[in-house]
């Protein structure tokens, strides 16, 4: 009863076309967004923060840069943790060996070497398609992590390999409780997901998609096929990056290539998977299955532990998780093979009818 | 997602309400893991930890009364997971954490900076990043007994002196086997500049993560023709290289492993293919010390043991978990003696303990561990304390250990951590403590 877009008339197309035409989701968005940016830094403590919200932001950007490229464009990748390793090495980089570069300047070059690497990686694809691609973007994930080990530059010859992250400081204020973190995270994480919204809806996202349904006809009615490809790589590689950055920047801090292995790869595109391909709120709610399902099955384990007075073997429980996680994962491409994204759109429509059923 | 976030809130809140518990108690984090490929070296230190706390808890009542406990967390050897463990340990009541083994070089890394602001001391035991061993420019970590650079001079100091000296290892070659991860990569400094320093020829082959195929690393070994190889693995790894070199007809008793490649769980597999193979270590295996006794009598004969596998039990793993113990508890000890008897410290006074340390042989015969570890002495400039390393060979069914205690190159390791040090309090800006002012 309360969602329902009776009597929201629009006159201008100024108002037909804005992101959120009924007004209750703009409510919705608007009560989120404060919750995100006013509520939770002050009733969040230090471990939400740091160890469960950040990386939950960090890994849904990520997301959304794979969604861009797979959902939308319809290129499948198995590179994203390499782009992902590109953006937190440049970006370290960037830090190390230009004077007073400003963190979130060196952000973006992270974001556009990323971006670069993904265009010369993306250039197979305008000979080949679906999973003879993602091949040819897994040679991009082994060879990034190669060379990153191999080559002593990246990580300023530390014999280890491990990069550690400088002090981020903006405009003279550090950067350094979680809380800080959380909200620059988070701040440049809304940011690029509004981006990537319009963008979907601009021409360019349409000709994405058009592409993803069927190259051929895409072509024929006039979208560049290179420009096009390459444009959906080097954006979604630049989300990457960023995403790639904020995970070495604002999360773990210190970062060694294995950081961003090839499961690492997996785990991003299980999340638009599950979430949902060719969504952005599905890249926030896979982000959201992946990252804090783990924890909070090994949390509920406790709990259960000590409300039912048992004590159950810890690598019982342990295996137990992955076997309840991969269980589920199963049962959710079973009963909604289009994502948690898809069971939100169930819901809202079912929501503008409720009570009525017709 | 506005009820995700609010459902988190309430979580929190729970999390908060559930952490309220006895005030005279002493909370050490159990940041292990017992499942993926790493899993027996997990589950047996982190066993032999908890077995060690629950013995002082049985025979002595705790630290002068104060009980030990400790929350077990599945790291799963992975970065992301070990931050998010610390991170959901390190309020616990009624102290906090008050000391971290993190078990994973990746995840020390990953702390250094983390614990050192929450002021919570890091133990590395026998991992982690050797350059820590500096104790001025990294106050709260600890990588005790004995680093990676260390060992590594003492590996080539054992195969000269198998040749008949440190001369003869000019014209020789020698191949690094190593898991392709910071962890492996860790010797390569110090191992090339002693190559330099003795004339042998040194190959460094990378096996990538987890190292459960390595068919082409070892033809390339086949072609090379090493004097001796150098096998620094970690958990599956190990029984694969030792099946592939028995493939290629490579003698195992040329190889050397680094301690985390000579446990039971490393050649058990191998089976008959492990037979000669070497190894250094920190600890030794079996159940004969009186230590290894107390645990049998008062947590095992009780039904409270962590390894569900009895014949674990005295183990490498378990043996060097049961010397984390000690370390841990030994250091509890003298900080309660300066800061309070019978009271909870914090991460900070732990700190001071763990630095302070000295265990030395009449400590070690005092505790029952004469022989299950070398001695160990602290200080402010020196956070590594011992350097000691002895080797062990399999002879088919169990570890003999056929070295004493052996001296690493203290001055080439001591100069190049203090230069790696500096490096880093160059590019992380911190000014080195004096030691000298602190009082040691």
């Amino acid at each position: 009863m309360l969602y329902r877009e009776t009597g929201q008339f629009k006159s201008t197309y100024a108002a037909d076309q804005q992101i959120f035409p009924i007004l209750q989701d703009r409510i919705a968005i608007i009560v989120l967004l404060a919750v995100a940016f006013i509520v939770v830094p002050l009733i969040g403590d230090q471990y939400w923060l740091s160890a469960i919200l950040t990386p939950f932001l960090v890994l849904a950007l990520a997301a959304l840069g794979l969604n861009i490229l797979t959902g939308y464009a319809g290129q499948l990748s198995l590179g994203t943790a390499a782009f992902m390793a590109v953006g937190a090495f440049m970006t370290y980089n960037a830090m190390l060996r230009i004077p007073h570069m400003p963190v979130l300047g060196a952000f973006i070059v992270g974001g556009l070497c990323a971006a670069a690497v993904g265009v010369v990686f993306g250039l197979p694809s305008l000979r080949i398609k679906g999973l003879y691609l993602a091949v040819a973007t897994l040679a991009c994930q082994f060879f990034v992590l190669w060379a990153i080990n191999r080559v002593g530059w990246f990580s300023n010859h530390s014999s280890s390999g491990v990069i550690t992250a400088q002090r981020v400081e903006i405009l003279g204020y550090p950067i350094e409780h979680s809380r800080d973190k959380y909200l620059l995270t988070l701040l440049i994480v809304s940011l690029m997901a509004l981006a990537a919204k319009n963008l979907m809806r601009s021409e360019t996202g349409r000709a994405f998609m058009a592409i993803r349904d069927m190259d051929v006809a895409a072509s024929v009615i006039g979208i560049p096929m290179m420009k096009t490809k390459l444009l959906a790589f080097a954006i979604s590689s630049f989300y990457c990056g960023v995403a790639g950055a904020l995970y070495a920047y604002c999360y773990l801090g210190t970062v060694e290539p294995e950081a961003f292995t090839l499961d690492l790869s997996f785990r991003v595109l299980f999340m638009i998977i599950i979430g949902g391909v060719g969504s952005i709120l599905g890249s926030f709610l896979g982000a959201a299955f992946i990252t804090l399902f783990p924890t909070f099955l090994n949390l509920a384990s406790k709990w259960l532990e000590s409300a039912l007075g048992i004590e159950m073997s810890h690598a019982v429980v342990s295996n137990a998780e992955a076997m309840i996680f991969g269980g589920l994962i199963i049962f959710f491409l079973i009963v909604e093979p289009n994502g948690l994204a898809r069971l939100w759109q169930i819901a809202k429509e079912k929501l503008r009818l409720w009570p009525f059923p017709h | 997602m506005k009820r995700n976030l609010a459902a988190a809130a309430a979580a929190a809140l729970f999390l908060f309400a559930g952490t309220v518990s006895a005030q005279n108690e002493q909370f050490v984090p159990a940041n292990f893991y017992w499942v993926g490929p790493y899993a027996p070296g997990g589950s047996g230190f982190g066993g032999g930890m908890i077995d060690y706390f629950q013995m002082i808890n049985e025979r002595d009542g705790g630290v002068n009364g104060v009980k030990l406990t400790w929350e077990k967390c599945e790291t799963e050897y992975n970065n992301a997971r070990g931050v998010e463990c610390y991170e959901r340990t390190k309020k616990h009541a009624p102290t906090g954490a008050t000391v971290i083994h993190p078990l994973s070089t990746g995840i020390t890394y990953s702390l250094i900076e983390k614990a050192t602001a929450d002021r919570i001391p890091i133990i590395s035991m026998g991992y982690g990043r050797t350059s820590a061993a500096d104790g001025r420019v990294f106050p709260y970590v600890f990588p005790l007994i004995t680093t990676y650079w260390s060992q590594a001079t003492v590996m080539v100091k054992y195969m000269g002196e198998k040749m008949g000296g440190m001369d003869k290892w000019k014209g020789k070659k020698l191949v690094l086997v190593y898991h392709d991860s910071a962890y492996g990569k860790e010797p390569i400094p110090v191992l090339t500049d002693m190559a330099k320093q003795y004339g042998y020829e040194l190959t460094t082959i990378a096996v990538p993560h987890p190292g459960n195929e390595q068919q082409a690393q070892w033809l390339q070994i086949r072609q090379i023709k090493p004097d001796w190889v150098i096998l620094w693995g970690w958990g599956v790894m190990n029984p694969t290289a030792l099946k592939a070199a028995a493939k290629i007809g490579y003698p195992r008793e040329k190889m050397i492993g680094v301690w985390w490649s000579g446990a039971e769980e490393d050649v058990l597999p191998a089976g008959s293919a492990a037979k000669g193979f070497v190894s250094a270590g920190f600890n030794a295996p079996g159940t004969e010390f009186p230590v290894m006794k107390d645990v049998l009598k008062y947590v095992y004969a009780k039904g409270k043991g962590e390894l569900e596998d009895k014949a674990r039990i005295g183990s490498i793993y378990h043996t060097r978990g049961v010397v984390a113990g000690i370390v841990t508890v030994e250091a509890i000890r003298l900080a309660q003696a300066k800061f309070g008897k019978g009271k909870p410290i914090t991460g900070e006074q732990m700190r001071w303990g763990i630095e302070n340390l000295n265990i030395d042989d009449k400590r070690l015969k005092e505790l029952g561990a004469a022989g299950l570890m070398p001695p160990l002495k602290v200080s402010c400039l020196d956070h590594e304390g011992s350097g000691l390393v002895k080797f062990q060979q399999w002879d088919g069914a169990k570890w003999k250990v056929v070295s004493d205690w052996m001296q690493p190159d203290r001055k080439l390791v001591r100069d190049k951590v203090e230069a790696d040090a500096a490096q880093y309090a160059k590019e992380k800006n911190i000014s080195p403590r004096d030691c000298g002012k602190d009082g040691m």
